[in-house]
């Protein structure tokens, strides 16, 4: 059989994403945010139950240490924000292990940037702008969605108090899966599917999809607080566009004691699962305890956003050599 | 056979689902930035040939499925059985069942290879070539120097099957056919 050793992308498409990049770094030139490079190599991992992270070993200084390759740059960047660095962005090499399709590939680039003092609303602003700027044609001006009313919009049940044996049986069906093969998952399981299967697919396709206010359990690195209704919610939105997920934004968490329960917590939902536990990164904590500014990040998949703006049908079409022909 | 897990779930891979083996069409990672990842997949099923979707949590596997295509040319059929011999030199002959010919039925001929999936060494289902030589054996008399356009009339053809000709066709004429739409295409 031929080796392929071709590249996956064109290279008119790989003009365009050098052309789509050069303007990703003028956007925030424009903006006094600051370019950044950090290590791709990290001492930490994250912990985040549904990351599978690549580690290796390598000879240090302090002897043979395992390496955690980072899923973002979000760590390190945290710590030069604590540092006192202001606003900074970078288009971060970022791995997941195991992802792998036509929206995903292990090794990817996360355009990743953090605004302190920006409140939540402000950091959506400024991320719907650069999106638009980088689309060949203004989808629309972008629309908010709350987490709840896309549930009671496409799946008629509240996410917030229908029963867990309800929403297993509701997901189940709508997603066309033999109903014990949820027996054992929680809610955040149950809801995930329904938002991936049933509700993403419907986002986006006239306009900018803001969704917000999730529920607090998928908070992440988020702050959390009372919504309208009275429910914790996670300060959190995300981006949708053509019913693909583009950015993840936080109202960053800045208490290190929160943030060390947080990891405490992964850590022991991963022991439950079987799967293999994550160094927590001490160094991010150290650097919370010293004080991070207040204020909003987000992270965004560059090349899924490239891909829409070429209009191009998988992720591998926009790189120079995917995963699997690497 | 062997197991294959989600993340091994290729275009044409054939795997066992509810008791009936299926070919995998479609594989798809569905997982939120924050979230459990499942994996969308699209599955022909081989005994009724239907397409459905179904979700799985990744990293679930299913039982693979001893199926193959192999290339048999159309022999006879005894009335309950249709006879078919490999076209590898080995002679091989294998029964069809009816229900397993389905609408493949009314393509048939003597000497033309078809594509017999077999699972578990029985037949499942029968694919004709996507073009076919067959006579008419009858149809309205043709209709002399109208051979631009104008409407057309049914044809019966020698495997039975009755397709719409254009008018200026004949009986024991060949004609080529598109099995695939049943649509004439033209005199062999």
């Amino acid at each position: 059989m031929a080796i392929d050793w071709q590249p996956s992308a064109s290279f008119e498409t790989l003009r365009e994403r050098a052309r789509l990049m050069a303007k990703v770094r003028a956007f925030f030139a424009q903006r006094d945010v600051l370019e950044v490079e950090t290590p791709v190599l990290g001492q930490g991992g994250s912990t985040d139950v549904h990351l599978v992270s690549l580690h290796t070993l390598a000879r240090t200084d302090k002897g043979q240490r395992r390496l955690w390759l980072q899923t973002s740059p979000e760590f390190h960047m945290k710590r030069l924000l604590a540092a006192g660095s202001g606003p900074i962005f970078q288009l971060a090499r970022s791995f997941r292990d195991g992802e792998i399709g036509a929206r995903h590939n292990i090794e990817f680039t996360m355009l990743e940037w953090y605004r302190p003092q920006f409140t939540l609303d402000q950091l959506i602003d400024e991320t719907a702008t650069l999106i638009m700027s980088l689309l060949p044609s203004f989808p629309g001006p972008p629309v908010h969605y709350r987490y709840r009313e896309l549930f009671h919009t496409y799946v008629e049940v509240d996410p917030f108090t229908t029963s867990l044996v309800r929403l297993r049986a509701i997901a189940a069906e709508r997603a066309q899966m033999p109903a014990q093969s949820l027996a054992d998952e929680g809610r955040d399981t149950c809801l995930d599917l329904l938002m991936s299967v049933v509700i993403e697919p419907q986002l986006g396709q006239q306009e900018l999809s803001v969704v917000v206010d999730y529920p607090a359990s998928q908070a992440a690195l988020a702050r959390r607080h009372q919504d309208a209704d009275g429910e914790w919610v996670a300060s959190r939105f995300e981006v949708y566009l053509n019913g693909i997920e583009l950015a993840n934004g936080y109202d960053e968490l800045t208490d290190a004691a929160e943030q060390r329960t947080r990891f405490a917590e992964d850590n022991a939902e991963r022991r439950r699962l079987g799967l293999p536990e994550v160094d927590v990164d001490e160094q991010l904590l150290a650097a919370l305890e010293h004080g991070m500014p207040e204020g909003a990040g987000v992270a965004l998949g560059i090349d899924r956003l490239i891909q829409l703006a070429l209009g191009k049908a998988r992720l591998e079409d926009v790189l120079t050599f995917s995963t699997p022909n690497c | 056979m062997a197991n294959y897990s989600t993340n091994e779930f290729k275009a044409g891979l054939k795997v066992m689902l509810d008791g009936d083996p299926c070919s995998i069409v479609e594989n798809e990672l569905v997982k939120p930035g924050k979230g459990q990842a499942f994996n969308r997949v699209k599955l022909r099923n081989l005994m009724t040939g239907r397409v459905g979707e179904k979700t799985f949590k990744s990293g679930d596997s299913l039982e693979g499925a001893d199926v193959m295509d192999l290339e048999m040319e159309y022999l006879y059929t005894d009335g309950d059985m249709w006879h078919f011999m490999k076209t590898d030199g080995s002679f091989e002959q294998y029964a069809v069942e009816k229900k397993a010919l389905g609408d493949t039925v009314k393509w048939l001929k003597e000497q033309v290879p078809y594509i017999i999936t077999l699972w578990d060494d029985k037949a499942i289902s029968v694919t004709p070539p996507n073009f076919i030589e067959l006579e008419v054996v009858e149809t309205d008399p043709g209709l002399k120097g109208d051979t631009a356009q104008g409407g057309s009339k049914p044809a019966t053809l020698s495997s039975g099957a009755v397709v719409r000709v254009p008018l200026f066709i004949n009986q024991g004429e060949v004609l080529k056919i598109d099995t695939r739409s049943g649509d004439y295409v033209s005199r062999a």
